[in-house]
């Protein structure tokens, strides 16, 4: 169970690292995407970067945030 | 997309986990002993191989709208995480990774150990060092190149980028027997945070479904607009008053590690 555990943190810190709202924002910007794409016909090709965008800078100043 | 990107990108982030993997290498050879480092080195390079022998060709039989979907989600990831790390570094907010001081610190724990043998190894801590080192810092390299080759259906050129990077490390740490201090590591993982995430953002649109404005050439214009954007945070952070906690302060050996 320790060593199930200890795996899961390694593949955890390796994937989504330091903050995992970058990698919620990430997953939530691609669905919304297909949704868009497939459901109302929009190319919303600049949704994906304008969230990564936003993620980074959210990430960063979470990171940088006086106490 | 032609081969040459795919090689220079998959070589520019595979040298920067080579160099980090030298400096634990040369640690454990250096204060241990080389034919042990050797072996962790070999065992560790072994396992790498079989996982991409394995992953490689499974990876290629995937349709390739989820396979974009899926791997460019993980680059984008990724990406993000290591131009995070990297704008964190250029502004002072997080310790440059530093290899002389990393190196210290592995030499300093190196002549700690007390020496034993195990399994036929001469010196089980020196074979266990190296082959953690090379296993952990290679993952990101295997990892790097099964989602760009697979994603390009060109794992030849994948594997090729990385190999040669694997082998430019080694042999200018086999000529200079010191960890690469000298390598701008900061700014070449700012690169490549740029990369993997412009790559992960373009495979992951274009999983979801979406038709990029000029096909492939928008990657042309993405490359730029990522690396605006990244620099555009570096200058505001870089400006913004600091308070004594957000001083850098040196990296613990996990953090080391993991960078």
């Amino acid at each position: 169970m320790k060593r199930l555990k200890s795996i899961g943190a390694f593949w955890y810190d390796f994937v989504i690292g330091d903050d995992w709202r970058v990698a919620v924002v990430v997953v939530a910007a691609l669905a919304l995407t297909a949704l868009l794409v497939h459901a109302a016909g929009v190319n919303a090709w600049w949704l994906v970067p304008v969230c990564a965008f936003a993620a980074l800078g959210w990430s960063l100043r979470r990171a940088t945030a006086r106490p | 997309m032609t081969a040459l990107p795919l090689i220079l990108t998959v070589f520019v982030a595979c040298a920067v986990e080579a160099i980090e993997a030298l400096t634990i290498v040369l640690a454990a050879g250096l204060t241990r002993e080389w034919r042990s480092t050797f072996q962790g080195m070999a065992a560790a390079l072994l396992v790498l191989a079989a996982i991409v022998a394995v992953l490689g060709p499974t990876i290629t039989l995937l349709p390739l709208t989820a396979l974009r979907l899926v791997v460019g989600a993980l680059l984008a990831i990724f990406g993000l995480q290591w131009l995070r790390k990297a704008i964190l570094r250029a502004t002072g907010y997080k310790a440059l990774h530093d290899e002389a001081s990393a190196y210290l610190r592995e030499v300093a724990a190196a002549k700690a150990a007390a020496a034993s043998s195990r399994r036929g190894i001469n010196d089980w801590y020196a074979f266990t060092l190296s082959f953690k080192g090379v296993l952990l810092e290679g993952l990101e390299v295997v990892f790097i190149v099964i989602t760009f080759g697979g994603n390009q259906r060109n794992m030849g050129a994948a594997v090729i980028g990385a190999a040669a990077a694997v082998l430019v490390v080694t042999v200018t740490g086999i000529a200079v027997r010191a960890p690469l201090a000298r390598v701008p590591e900061n700014a070449m993982k700012f690169a490549v945070g740029i990369m993997l995430t412009s790559f992960g953002i373009f495979w992951g649109a274009e999983g979801a479904g979406v038709s990029w404005p000029g096909h492939d050439a928008a990657l042309l214009v993405l490359v730029p607009v990522v690396a605006l954007v990244s620099l555009g945070y570096t200058i505001l952070l870089r400006q913004r008053p600091r308070s004594a906690v957000a001083t850098a302060v040196p990296p613990s050996s996990e953090e080391v590690a993991s960078s």
